[in-house]
């Protein structure tokens, strides 16, 4: 009964979805305030509507309720519950419906909270929003409905791929989509602007903020999605260049451009038809993602099922949104006024860099992830793009772009002086020159590399601290003073200094753990013992052990690190309904660091296979990455954009600089 | 700076940049790309040490030998031809005699393959897209065995 409820409603949404995306566009054309306003009521419905089909599921998963074929499909009566509500999206259909869901969630957000906003453009960003709605919603019920019946139900289900079943999946999706798809209202809004006609300075200040809370949200979803392969897949790996890692990862690349651009465009008036062109550029990259992810074209751990009708729908709706919004924007784009004039050398030549090695890094990015697909429709060759391609390409776009990070909060709009800003970064570049030294004297020559590269973490790091530090004259004025100026910047200055000292964390994770990692494979047969990196571990034996729904073989072990002592137990699991072996892998950090040990074959008399790494420095890369989104909540939390509706008077009162 | 010198200067940046990232990639694409090869054409190539080869089949039936240290040789077929590989380091959960492998690595002058990944199935419903694809141009591929959720 509850299923088929969930059926209906998810019905009604789309009938509901065919309202919104059209008549409050009419509403807007016609200039009629009545016909706008139904929008509200409309777009929160939907978000009910879905919830209540999406809540349905959940309940199905709940009770191990077999008479649904996704169900019996991904479940089984004796999985842990956490693992019951998480498995709702550790499938195709689930995953889709939680897409969708939070697509109307957002576009009821822009209705309950967008009171500021001009009608007419309100009416015409919730009625855009509705028909990428009304596009997944025909998806879902057409090629990819959850609530399929079976008959007779199962007794039992046929369980959820075993290396899916982790607090990592029940985490990192929900994550990932409110990213993902938040870009979707900066999508509207583009498109809004763009059937409008008109854009101005407003308008990035509406959008800011959007793009913003899911920018955050897909900064930890991306970091949650890498610390679970690190810790799941037992490689010690954190990032592949997998062509689904790309599909997120573009979005965040673009995304990052766009909350940049957004600021020119808000402060300055200027980048106005580039910054739409990336509003719409961005979700576009959420699309392929979801495209390449979903459609079966890539055969990896996230893509559930592959059926040829389900990728032939979705990149419909890929060229459909893609080329229509392209096409539109080709055609209004001029209709746009382009903004102020600015020096090359200025706060905003500075973002335009940031923009151009940005998407530049990004479309590398892109052709490594569609050549091997393009070049096998051609000429059917199959060839393989990996870390080695990405490390060419998009490496070296980074490097000028992270050596210049600090320089941009610290140029002054419209005509900057980069000598002035250099003295006033001379802390910085000091202290970065200095660890240079240090790594290259202790690690010696052969990691120089790492040596600059760790220099240039601290570069960033020093140098986003600078920024507020001079701004607040500390150690030109008196003390209380320049405090005083410190605790009254505004907190998107904060936000800024977060997320480029973040930048510089995650980059000494990623040197310091790759370069100085120490990695053992051995034969080890119980009682035995192993240093590694300044730690032993003393192999004690193996244990067998029964779980709610999986057996495993346990390796206990002793590992011993400055006279601290820690048992760590890596396992090979069996998951039974599935009749699938997955390793866990154990980690015991020490301070940022951690030792990492993961099983592999047994041999003859109780020996086996152990891998043992020890990872220096590894945790700053996702500390960096929740640094990061802390610094685009503190930044989301300042009054500008919280008040709202901008006038000009308080513009100029508030005096706000902002990077 | 007059307004067409700054438009200049922009234009200029931003082709530099781009001709970079163009060149990059064009270079990259060179050879750090990895090529997909099945045993059978594996067979009829020259080894080349700078070249990084994916080799997908079938792990032969009784060929998986895990000797006694960390380094395991097993061959891999497509049925027609095989090959020896050697790989130091941990199989994957799902790697078994019989089943789809790819292993990636360089084609050493002996004939043999020294691998230094090796990829099996995510899950048990799951064979790698390109042993599936090349099985199946040799007839040697059952739709219904593999590929049903």
């Amino acid at each position: 009964m509850l299923n088929e409820l969930g059926h209906y409603a998810l019905v009604l949404a789309l009938a509901l979805a065919l309202v919104q995306s059209t008549v409050p566009l009419a509403g807007a054309r016609m200039r009629d305030a009545r016909i706008m306003r139904i929008a509200d009521p409309v777009a929160g419905m939907v978000f009910l509507l879905v919830g209540l089909s999406f809540a349905a599921l959940m309940v199905a998963y709940v009770r191990s309720d077999f008479s649904l074929l996704n169900v019996f499909q991904n479940s089984h009566s004796a999985k842990p519950m956490i693992f019951k509500i998480s498995g709702v999206w550790g499938n195709h259909e689930g995953s889709m419906l939680l897409w969708v869901l939070i697509l109307a969630l957002f576009s009821a957000l822009v209705a309950a909270f967008g009171g500021a906003l001009p009608r007419s453009l309100k009416a015409t960003v919730l009625s855009v929003q509705a028909w990428v709605l009304v596009a997944f919603l025909v998806f879902i019920l057409a090629t990819s409905n959850p609530f399929v019946r079976l008959s007779p139900a199962p007794l039992e289900g046929q369980d959820l791929n075993p290396i899916l079943q982790d607090i990592g999946l029940a985490i990192h999706p929900p994550l990932l989509y409110v990213g993902y798809v938040g870009f979707s209202i900066a999508f509207s809004f583009a498109v809004a602007a763009l059937i409008e006609g008109r854009i101005d300075a407003a308008w990035a200040r509406w959008v800011r903020p959007w793009t913003l809370l899911a920018w955050l949200f897909l900064t930890l979803g991306i970091a949650m999605g890498s610390y679970w392969a690190y810790y799941e897949l037992g490689w010690g790996g954190w990032w592949f260049w997998d062509p689904v890692e790309n599909a997120s990862f573009m979005p965040w690349l673009a995304g990052t451009a766009l909350l940049h651009s957004a600021i020119v465009m808000e402060k300055r008036d200027a980048l106005k038809i580039w910054t739409i062109l990336l509003a719409i550029l961005t979700f576009s990259l959420s699309l392929l993602g979801t495209f390449l992810v979903r459609s079966g074209v890539l055969t990896s751990v996230h893509a559930f099922a592959t059926d040829p009708t389900r990728g032939v729908f979705i990149l419909g709706i890929l060229i459909v949104f893609i080329g229509g919004s392209f096409a539109l924007y080709a055609w209004r784009a001029q209709m746009l006024r382009p903004g102020g004039l600015f020096a090359p050398i200025s706060r905003e030549g500075a973002l335009v860099l940031n923009n151009l090695f940005l998407t530049a890094a990004c479309a590398t990015v892109l052709v490594g992830t569609l050549y091997p697909l393009v070049l096998e429709a051609l000429t059917g060759e199959k060839i393989s793009v990996g870390a080695p391609f990405f490390n060419l390409t998009f490496g070296p776009l980074m490097i000028p772009l992270l050596m210049a990070v600090p320089f941009g909060p610290m140029l002054a709009w419209k005509r900057g002086d980069l000598f002035a800003v250099a003295q006033r970064l001379w802390v910085a570049l000091v202290a970065a020159l200095v660890t240079v030294a240090v790594v290259a004297w202790l690690a010696g020559n052969t990691h120089l590399l790492a040596a600059l590269g760790i220099g240039l973490a601290v570069w960033l790091m020093a140098g986003a601290l600078t920024e507020p530090l001079v701004r607040a004259k500390v150690g030109r004025e008196a003390f209380g003073t320049s405090v005083r100026r410190l605790v009254g910047l505004p907190r998107s200055a904060f936000g800024t200094m977060l997320g480029h000292f973040a930048l510089g964390m995650t980059l000494f994770g990623i040197v310091a753990s790759s370069a100085f990692e120490s990695e053992r494979i051995v034969v080890m047969t119980p009682g035995e013992t192993i240093e590694i990196a300044g730690s032993r571990l003393t192999f004690e034996g193996m244990v067998a052990e029964i779980g709610p729904n999986y057996r495993q073989e346990v390796g206990v072990f002793r590992s011993v690190r400055g006279g601290r002592a820690a048992e760590m137990r890596p396992a090979k699991r069996i998951y039974t309904a599935r009749q699938m072996p997955t390793t866990e892998a154990a980690i015991r950090t020490h301070g940022l660091s951690q030792l990492y040990l993961s099983l592999g074959d047994a041999k003859e008399g109780g020996a086996i296979v152990v891998r043992a790494y020890d990872k220096p420095f590894v945790l700053l890369i996702w500390l960096g990455a929740v640094v990061m989104a802390l610094g685009g909540l503190v930044s989301l939390s300042d009054r500008r954009l919280r008040v709202g509706a901008p006038r000009p008077a308080a513009k100029r009162a508030s005096g706000a600089r902002t990077a | 700076m007059t307004r067409k010198q700054r438009r200049l200067t922009f234009i200029g940046v931003i082709g530099a940049v781009l001709a970079c990232a163009v060149g990059l990639v064009f270079a990259a694409m060179g050879d750090k790309v990895a090529f997909f090869k099945t045993p059978s054409e594996l067979a009829t190539m020259t080894p080349d040490p700078g070249k990084r080869i994916r080799l997908g089949g079938l792990v032969e039936d009784g060929s998986l030998d895990r000797g006694t240290d960390t380094t395991v040789r097993f061959r891999v077929t497509d049925l027609n031809d095989a090959v020896t590989v050697s790989y130091t380091g941990i199989l994957p959960d799902l790697f078994r005699e019989g089943q789809g492998v790819v292993a990636e690595g360089i084609l050493q002058p002996d004939g043999t393959f020294r691998a230094d990944s090796v990829l099996a199935r995510h899950d048990e419903s799951y064979m790698p897209k390109e042993v599936a694809d090349a099985l199946k141009e040799q007839n040697h591929y059952f739709e219904s065995e593999t590929l049903t959720q």
